[in-house]
């Protein structure tokens, strides 16, 4: 599989999904544990 | 106290704006180029030479400045603690500064000193500015990923009640 991470649009997908991933996970687990 | 922290998050901003956006410069238009500008046989000694050593005088001095005025900017409010141990309502705010952490760890630790051998300001053979070439393109397009999460919890924090309920 190519690294994302070697073309600029891999880049940026990589990023929205990342920013996707890491909401549910400090909406879900430290808001609401905090 | 409100004009130290509005001085420090006007200072934040502009330092960000700064690192980010060379950030931006390196990855969308410089990187992409220089391949075409050695195929084509433009003069792209110009890159290596000038423009990138004084870019990235600009790009690491300002992520440094970025770090310390928002670290500063969380102590004067009181949640540094907090944001940095993912508490609360402050893991928003901390999650964009771990983000930004990790950031200001690459360019230190992984692009700055390889790019001071591809660039020929450390002696290097030509292996180790290859795999210098590729730590710091890899760390760079990393920090580009990673700036997309971090941007998006620096201008989140504010509007957390709406946003994460």
């Amino acid at each position: 599989m190519k690294n994302p991470l070697d073309s600029v649009t891999g880049t940026i997908v990589s990023g929205i999904v990342l920013t996707v991933i890491l909401y549910y996970v400090v909406r879900n687990f430290l808001i609401a544990i905090g | 106290m409100d004009i130290y922290l509005i001085l420090d998050r006007w200072v934040h901003v502009l330092a960000g704006i700064t690192w980010i956006g060379l950030l931006y410069y390196f990855n969308f238009v410089q990187v992409p180029s220089m391949g075409k500008a050695k195929a084509d046989g433009i003069a792209a000694d110009i890159v290596p030479k000038v423009i990138a050593p004084k870019a990235l005088l600009w790009f690491r001095w300002a992520a440094l400045l970025t770090w310390l005025s928002g670290f500063s900017y969380l102590y004067g409010l009181g949640i540094a603690g907090d944001a940095f141990m993912l508490k609360g309502n402050a893991s928003i705010i901390g999650m964009g500064a771990w983000l930004g952490t990790i950031m200001l760890f690459n360019v230190w630790v992984l692009i700055w000193p390889n790019q001071k051998k591809v660039l020929g300001i450390v002696e290097a053979s030509d292996d180790e500015k290859a795999k210098g070439a590729r730590v710091a393109l890899l760390a760079s397009r990393t920090n580009t990923m990673l700036s997309i999460p971090m941007v998006f919890f620096m201008v989140a924090g504010p509007h957390g009640v709406t946003l994460f309920s």
